[in-house]
């Protein structure tokens, strides 16, 4: 059986599930029975300054987008830090890390960005023997508007500054969590291991309006008629926080840099996913707040059986296995032919692929063959761009099949070439080089 | 068991008026809003979607279930009733299983088509319910075109032609409009007199008078309506019922199915109606399953649906005959009535004939069979009366026994269109009906203004 247990800059947990810092870890009673559930950790509800707490809005604090039957694909909010007393939070965090020692208990801290603030609340949270601190970057809304969140994880120099106090101040691993609400999301990692943080956590919520109500013209959340953007979440942002992922993990300043994966984490397949893009682990916050705590049980399960299929024995024969694979445009191999397939045994004929063909890509898909309603590739004309795979609704009913070399190309009436070549030597490229850049080797 | 139920012969309220009024209430209570919209996250958006296909009036159903799943019912009915003024009717009475849902991607997929049937319910219910009125007639031509019969031929030609700006006057031989749907429908496919609510609704475009108690053949005849206005569509019904031409078929009790279903969507008094204890049906359609579960809703003990063929031969689809067999109605095949049985002039059982199939053609075996039975319905097909068009001048082209027309819905005869039942092509269903009469009044407006 896979051994799951994960030490994540040297904070031990028997998963690598943990809960995010939000409404699921605001307090002893929620994050008790997340452990009781089965969770590997939480990061506790970002704590704010000693004083009067943070107060939020009263009316709706959450807007969504849903799929098809009411599935919630995008969660968005403006709800702040912990509303309640600094002591209290301090005090809780204490008593549950000692009735549950072997899970990882985080503090995740947002005080002003002054020297005074970190250096104050650092030793307070230190005395509840927490196994670190998250520092808290990101969030979008409502803080930043206050200097802190989002506003210091805009700016690398306020990022590296912070964690350099507290790496000053404190004895605590320390892991900056970054905000996606920027243009490139390397240069706010690179200052954060320049400050001397442990590690990364990523990515907060995106700024959004989840949706218009179309009677009073408020955006939603609509507080009273108004509304104010919000942070966005869910499985709607996983693609967004797997590529920030990939790029920290990938960048030659930042590699080895461990992250804690964040965004849309649903099942134990998009954990899977984090951890072979780089992600030492992940943490869940919105999938929680939809199905409730049990969800971490099928993740668990369900890691643990891709491993023992796949033969990985620990977390370490999976992270970061897929970052290699990881490489820009340029260094594709245009080399790589592939066509659809569509599976006849299993299509339905809802004709979807052949629409979105039509209408919207390269006419390579029938629509009736001898007066029958068929479906099927024309090689000629298929380019191998995926989109009636994305369309289908049938899983594995369409495949895309690469073509070997040696091989025609129906299309371009070309025999496939066995060597790999790049965009850096093809002839259109007026900056073309004679011989392909090297990229290493695929790691599977 | 209730004594009423064991009562012998044909007598009333064998059930309480309150075990009556569920037995008849609503087959399928329409989808609340919540079901609605579950429902139709289902739909796929098929490209040239098989259930569009297989609708014989070719709604776009794709379209009108994505407009649902927007929150845009109103949208939906529109989409519906652009094709099929009737929608809200087929909607109830519709063979979906054989139609638009047995073509239903979902379906072949899971086993589980879209619940197309009561989506289209939902919208046309919604519409219905805000008495939207969709079309306005266009300007008027001063065209005059008959119809003849109110049921859904007569009327979905009377709309199209309104809508083009003709004016119809529809002659009904009946105290009300609606033809089968009002007559002939089982009564749990169509309550709360939903068919005079579509005859409303329908009406509603304005344009469209109809004369009551006026029977082709009898009250006017075809050359007068030809003489008269510019043009003519024929939408009448099937008069006549086949006969058993089993002997002794005149005792007291053996009625014509038809009757029976009229008589039960008429009457207001459930417990006034009389039914057998023990009721055969002779017959393989829909006549035949909404006849004897009906006559099992009013309290019949025993009720037999003897078919001559096999299973697979019957025209009531599996659905049908699973009602029928779920509602305790016992169907046999390959039995054929030979003679009703009568004492003193009253039914009191059924000899039936075993059949086999002997070359191509159905025989007796020469076993028969007795069935008890104080009830028996005929339910083996109507036909059309063709005296009716007697008198006219030019005869009219007949195929199978029914006026004969073209892909347009023209007849042999100049200016005169037919549809519905009477008429050769298209299967005995509202919602072929209802695409005839559309598609004969579009050749009508393209006639008259050609």
């Amino acid at each position: 059986m896979a051994d799951i247990r994960n030490n994540f800059i040297g904070i031990k947990s028997p998963n690598p599930f943990w809960l995010a810092s939000a409404p699921p870890t605001d307090k002893a009673y929620n994050v008790i029975r997340a452990f009781q559930a089965g969770w590997g950790g939480v990061v506790w509800k970002t704590l704010g300054e000693e004083g009067p707490p943070v107060v939020n809005v009263n009316g709706p604090r959450y807007g969504a987008i849903w799929g098809a039957d009411r599935r919630l694909l995008g969660l968005n909010n403006i709800e702040l830090i912990t509303d309640r007393q600094l002591q209290l939070n301090l005090q809780e965090m204490k008593q549950v890390k000692k009735a549950w020692p072997d899970r990882a208990l985080i503090a995740s801290i947002m005080v002003p960005c002054e020297e005074e603030s970190w250096k104050a609340i650092l030793p307070l949270v230190e005395e509840t023997e927490c196994d670190g601190i998250e520092l808290n970057f990101g969030c979008p809304h409502g803080m930043s508007e206050r200097g802190m969140g989002a506003a210091v994880g805009q700016v690398p120099e306020y990022i590296e500054m912070v964690a350099r106090w507290c790496k000053q101040y404190s004895r605590m691993p320390v892991i900056v969590k970054l905000t996606p609400n920027i243009t490139d999301i390397r240069y706010p990692a690179r200052a954060a291991k320049r400050g001397g943080a442990d590690a990364v956590s990523l990515i907060n919520t995106i700024s959004s309006i989840t949706s218009v109500n179309l009677d009073s013209f408020s955006p939603e959340p609509s507080i009273d008629g108004r509304g104010s953007h919000g942070g966005y979440c869910g499985p709607a942002v996983k693609p967004i926080a797997l590529n920030m992922v990939a790029e920290i993990a990938r960048d030659p300043e930042t590699h080895g840099l461990p992250i804690s994966g964040i965004g849309g984490v649903t099942t134990w397949r998009d954990a899977a996913e984090f951890l072979a893009l780089g992600a030492g682990n992940v943490q869940v916050c919105t999938a929680a707040m939809t199905y409730g705590f049990k969800i971490v049980q099928e993740m668990i399960e369900g890691l643990k059986n891709w491993m023992d299929e796949k033969g990985h024995a620990t977390l370490d024969d999976v992270i970061g296995r897929a970052t290699p694979n990881v490489t820009d445009w340029q260094y594709l191999n245009l080399n790589y032919v592939t066509k659809a397939h569509i599976n006849q045994d299993l299509c339905i004929k809802c004709g979807r692929c052949h629409i979105a063909c039509e209408d919207t890509s390269h006419q390579a898909i029938t629509n009736i063959v001898d007066g029958l309603r068929h479906f099927e590739v024309i090689e000629e004309e298929c380019v191998g761009c995926n989109l009636c795979v994305n369309v289908c609704p049938v899983q594995d009913c369409i495949d895309m099949v690469p073509l070997a070399a040696g091989q025609l190309d129906k299309r371009t009436e070309k025999v496939v070439s066995p060597v790999y070549a790049n965009w850096t030597q093809h002839p259109n490229n007026p900056m073309h080089k004679p011989a392909p850049v090297q990229v290493p080797e695929p790691a599977e | 068991m209730d004594a009423r139920l064991s009562r012998e012969g044909i007598v009333g309220a064998r059930l309480s008026p309150a075990q009556l009024a569920e037995n008849f209430a609503d087959l399928h209570p329409p989808l609340d809003r919540h079901e609605a919209l579950v429902e139709s996250d289902r739909c796929y958006f098929c490209y040239d979607a098989p259930c569009m296909q297989a609708c014989p009036t070719s709604i776009d159903i794709p379209l009108f279930i994505r407009e649902i799943s927007t929150g845009n019912a109103v949208g939906a009915a529109k989409t519906i009733f652009d094709q099929n003024i009737m929608g809200g009717m087929c909607a109830r009475v519709c063979p979906t299983e054989t139609l638009c849902e047995e073509a239903c991607v979902r379906e072949i997929a899971e086993g589980k088509p879209v619940k197309i049937g009561m989506l289209q319910r939902y919208a046309t219910d919604i519409a219905m319910a805000q008495n939207k009125q969709f079309y306005n007639r266009a300007p008027s031509t001063g065209k005059r075109v008959a119809v003849v019969g109110a049921g859904p031929a007569g009327l979905a030609a009377a709309h199209r032609l309104s809508m083009h700006g003709h004016d119809v006057t529809i002659f009904e031989g009946r105290p009300k409009a609606g033809g089968l749907n009002e007559y002939g429908i089982a009564t749990y496919k169509s309550t709360n007199d939903f068919a005079q609510a579509e005859v409303d609704y329908v009406l509603g475009i304005g344009g469209i008078e109809i004369k009551h108690g006026r029977m082709l053949g009898r009250d006017f005849s075809l050359s007068e309506l030809t003489a008269d206005y510019d043009a003519v569509f024929l939408g009448m019904g099937l008069a006549g019922v086949n006969a058993l031409r089993a002997e002794g078929e005149d005792a007291a009790g053996t009625e014509n199915a038809v009757d029976f279903i009229a008589a039960l969507r008429q009457a207001e008094d459930k417990t006034v109606l009389p039914i057998g204890r023990r009721v055969v049906v002779i017959g393989g359609g829909m006549t035949a399953i909404d006849a004897a579960i009906q006559a099992k809703l009013l309290g019949a003990d025993e009720v037999t649906i003897a078919y001559r063929r096999a299973k697979e031969n019957m025209n009531a689809s599996e659905y049908e005959q699973d009602l029928a067999t779920a509602n305790g109605v016992v169907i046999r095949h390959w039995l054929a009535p030979k003679r009703v049985l009568n004492e003193g002039g009253k039914v009191v059982g059924l000899e039936l004939e075993y059949t086999i199939i002997d070359g191509d053609r159905l025989a007796g075996t020469g076993e028969t069979l007795a069935i008890e039975a104080d009830q028996v319905f005929r339910a083996i097909g109507q036909s059309f009366r063709p005296e009716v068009l007697n008198g006219s001048g030019a005869s009219t082209a007949f195929e199978g026994g029914k006026i004969r027309i073209d892909a347009e819905g023209r007849t042999s005869l100049a200016k005169v269109w037919a549809g519905g039942d009477c008429v050769s092509l298209g299967e005995d269903l509202t919602v072929s009906a209802t695409a005839q009469g559309r598609d004969a009044a579009e050749s009508i407006h393209k006639s008259l203004m050609g």
